[in-house]
């Protein structure tokens, strides 16, 4: 079953947890008709069969954040027709680009005891920092059937129609009251990219963010909304710097929260 | 090979695990002089990034570590925030943490065996080539996967980082008819269960035998899976098993650098230890319920009852497969006895202090302390997984292993990078786990000395190939 005709499906890794390529074995039901349709030729954490490229769809997850990365990154890119960030790490620089920011000695230093051996970048930055992206698949970790559409609308030849509203239309699509509105609780939903299926709300906390912002976001209407949820600054900016930190920190108006760094 | 008969081993990127390792074994003639496990997962720094989070962080922020055990880290961070706190869950909302857990166990467990592990006893490279003569049994270990996530979805929320949990319970608790489409599906999991475990009894395993400390949880009356007390059975007879407070785990678990390696290790009270299915199997399974324990003897494992260890690392395919018979049967026991709580969490106002939480993750045990300020700040977190703690083991296990098949005669490269691969994946490494993995340069002592270096896999774009340059006098690694 080597196939040449079956589009070659390459996934690969850079500093992430893994979840999103996981999404993928998550597939349970449709992972083997997937496998008859595509030749999964680098998948390393599920195939010691590890083939060459070029691959027609290129998975990326993870984000850039050693020396080696930048090398590699442009590599896949050269080897792929089609590269699609999968996950907030690819797709946002991920949760481990908090120390972008802060001092990158200290942070060292606090996890290592010898941090003069540890070689990696001062930031944690996204694929398309790097090389030209065709798509982004939003997410920490990504939704099992977003992916499945993007993986399907590349075999198929289109893009992948995944909606970039607020998780505020899946909200009310799913029928849950809103929680800032009846219970005062804080939400991040109104400026968060939908595609989780607005699920936070629905077990009764307020949405956190973790498939990034929106297409068209107010940040500005967004904060004294939290303020008046009964948030401090403080507690502000650490709900908005967590998963997506960078891309949410792009869209803060300057100078309304006093920064920490 | 080199003039000096020296030859190193190479495997740039280990496939079928979670998260980046390579592995390098060197042999002098006959004699293995070094093997090392090498993480090259890139340093993400949790440790730092959560100084300065609220203590009601921790559970989400930690949950990122790791894709395929996030339950695991939820867990353990919230036992010890509450420690910390001085407040204890029990009651319904402790069950439903288990029933969670018991999700997570099913749902990695059937992952690790059927599609990351069992291709290695079948001659195959990965499950779905297996798919191809044994796709009964490939369905049936992705339909056993599913009913594990089932119960990570219902209770919370989604498979891969779960959002229902938080300190003190969760956000949300489910009614008993939420639950019940569970029970249904766990009814026929069971079979399948059943099934899995017959199906890799059957398996060839070759000899080995891990001469480590055996390390896990130990509950009274129950096979330890989110709590418990750090209980270690010692190797070489002689001393009995002997328990510590979680309160002490630092001072009996200390990770440090040795001075003949490059990689950091944890030791247990200055020996090597391994954590997870061997270690619980060995520390907890007189409690397996009597179905349970049945299916394990007719399954060829020892009776721990009768206390005989299983020492034998491959075999370890069959102790998971057990312990998801024992998680769906335990999952079905929590579903037929759960009565909603009045509230979904309990208060945890925060306060100044030190707390240690700890529980069994698939692979083995996680353990969590955070010191919180006043104000429920964290000022210092340690987060110690249990790839960690196992690397030292694996490293002692593979030298034996790879010592033992050279004593039998000559071996090609190939053949003992298979078999050395074979040995890492029996222990399910989570390596995405790098709280704190190492990244060294190495310099040769002597360039003379330098081997030729062969490879046990035909390269691709492996994350490993960029990683290595080919220098005169540096080879480059990341360690644990």
């Amino acid at each position: 079953m080597t196939g040449s005709d079956r589009p070659r499906l390459g996934v690969f890794k850079f500093a992430s947890c893994d979840g999103c390529q996981l999404t993928l074995l998550d597939c349970e039901e449709e992972l083997l008709p997937l496998a008859a349709e595509l030749e999964v030729a680098h998948f390393a954490e599920a195939s010691s069969d590890i083939r060459p490229g070029p691959y027609q769809l290129s998975l990326v997850e993870g984000s850039v954040s050693t020396p080696e990365h930048l090398e590699r990154v442009r590599r896949i890119r050269a080897e792929s027709r089609h590269l699609v960030t999968i996950g907030a790490c690819a797709t946002a620089g991920g949760i481990q680009a908090l120390r972008n920011s802060a001092d990158g000695d200290a942070f060292r230093a606090t996890v290592y005891a010898e941090p003069e051996y540890i070689e990696s970048l001062a930031t944690s930055t996204p694929i398309s920092a790097h090389v030209p992206v065709d798509f982004e698949l939003r997410g920490c970790p990504i939704d099992r059937g977003q992916l499945l559409e993007v993986i399907t609308s590349f075999l198929a030849g289109r893009r992948p129609d995944i909606p970039d509203h607020s998780v505020c239309f899946a909200c009310k699509r799913r029928g849950t009251t809103c929680l800032p509105v009846a219970r005062g609780i804080p939400c991040l939903g109104p400026v968060t990219h939908a595609g989780c299926g607005a699920l936070c709300p629905a077990y009764g906390r307020g949405c956190y963010g973790c498939f990034g912002p929106s297409a068209s976001t107010n940040m500005p209407a967004m904060i004294p909304l939290l303020r008046s949820d009964g948030m401090s600054d403080e507690d502000i900016v650490r709900f908005l710097h967590t998963y997506n930190v960078e891309d949410f920190a792009a869209l803060e108006p300057p100078g309304v929260l006093d920064e920490d760094d | 090979m080199a003039d000096s008969g020296t030859r190193v081993l190479s495997v740039g990127a280990l496939a079928r695990v979670e998260g980046e390792g390579a592995l390098r074994v060197r042999v002098s003639g006959d004699r293995v002089t070094e093997a090392r496990l090498s993480i090259y997962e890139p340093p993400r720094f949790f440790e730092a990034f959560l100084r300065d989070r609220r203590h009601t962080e921790p559970p989400d922020l930690t949950s990122r570590v790791c894709g395929i055990c996030p339950v695991a880290y939820q867990t353990s961070a919230c036992h010890a925030i509450e420690d910390a706190c001085g407040v204890a869950v029990g009651g319904q909302l402790a069950a439903l943490r288990r029933l969670l857990y018991c999700g997570e166990w099913i749902e990695s467990h059937s992952l690790h065996i059927h599609l990351l592990h069992a291709p290695d006893f079948l001659g195959a490279d990965s499950a779905l080539e297996v798919s191809h003569r044994h796709r009964a049994a490939i369905e049936r270990g992705l339909r056993l996967k599913q009913a594990g996530n089932s119960i990570l979805e219902v209770l919370g929320g989604r498979a891969v980082h779960p959002i229902n949990v938080r300190v003190g319970g969760f956000h949300r608790v489910p009614s008993r008819a939420e639950l019940r489409p569970l029970a249904e599906r766990l009814m026929r999991a069971r079979e399948d269960a059943l099934a899995a475990v017959d199906w890799v009894a059957g398996f060839d395993f070759p000899e080995a035998e891990c001469r480590a400390d055996l390390f896990a949880l130990a509950e009274p009356g129950t096979y330890a899976i989110e709590r418990g007390v750090p209980t270690v059975l010692p190797y070489g007879g002689g001393e009995a098993r002997r328990s510590f407070p979680l309160a002490e785990f630092g001072a009996h678990v200390v990770e440090e650098q040795v001075p003949y390696s490059t990689a950091l290790q944890a030791r247990l009270d200055g020996r090597r230890h391994l954590t997870g299915a061997l270690a619980r199997y060995a520390v907890s399974g007189h409690l397996l319920p009597s179905a349970v324990r049945e299916a394990a003897r007719a399954a060829g494992l020892p009776d721990p009852a009768s206390g005989e260890v299983c020492r034998n690392p491959f075999r370890s395919i069959v102790i998971r497969a057990v312990e998801v018979l024992y998680a769906v049967e335990e999952a079905l026991r929590l579903i037929e006895r759960y009565e909603p709580p009045a509230r979904a969490s309990q208060e945890v106002a925060p306060r100044a202090g030190t707390g240690h939480g700890a529980t069994e993750a698939p692979r083995g045990l996680l353990y969590h302390r955070y010191s919180l300020d006043l104000d429920g700040l964290v000022t210092d977190a340690s987060l110690i997984p249990p790839t960690s703690q196992n690397q030292g083991a694996v490293e002692d296990e593979l030298r034996l292993l790879v010592q033992r098949r050279l004593a039998r005669g000559e071996a090609t490269d190939a053949e003992l990078a298979g078999l050395c691969e074979r040995a890492i994946r029996n222990h399910d490494p989570c390596i995405s786990c790098s709280a704190h993995f190492l990244d060294l340069t190495v310099v040769r002592e002597r360039e003379a000395d330098r081997p030729t270096a062969s490879s046990g896999r035909v390269g691709g774009l492996g994350p490993g190939d960029a990683q290595r340059p080919d220098d005169e006098s540096v080879e480059r690694d990341q360690h644990d």
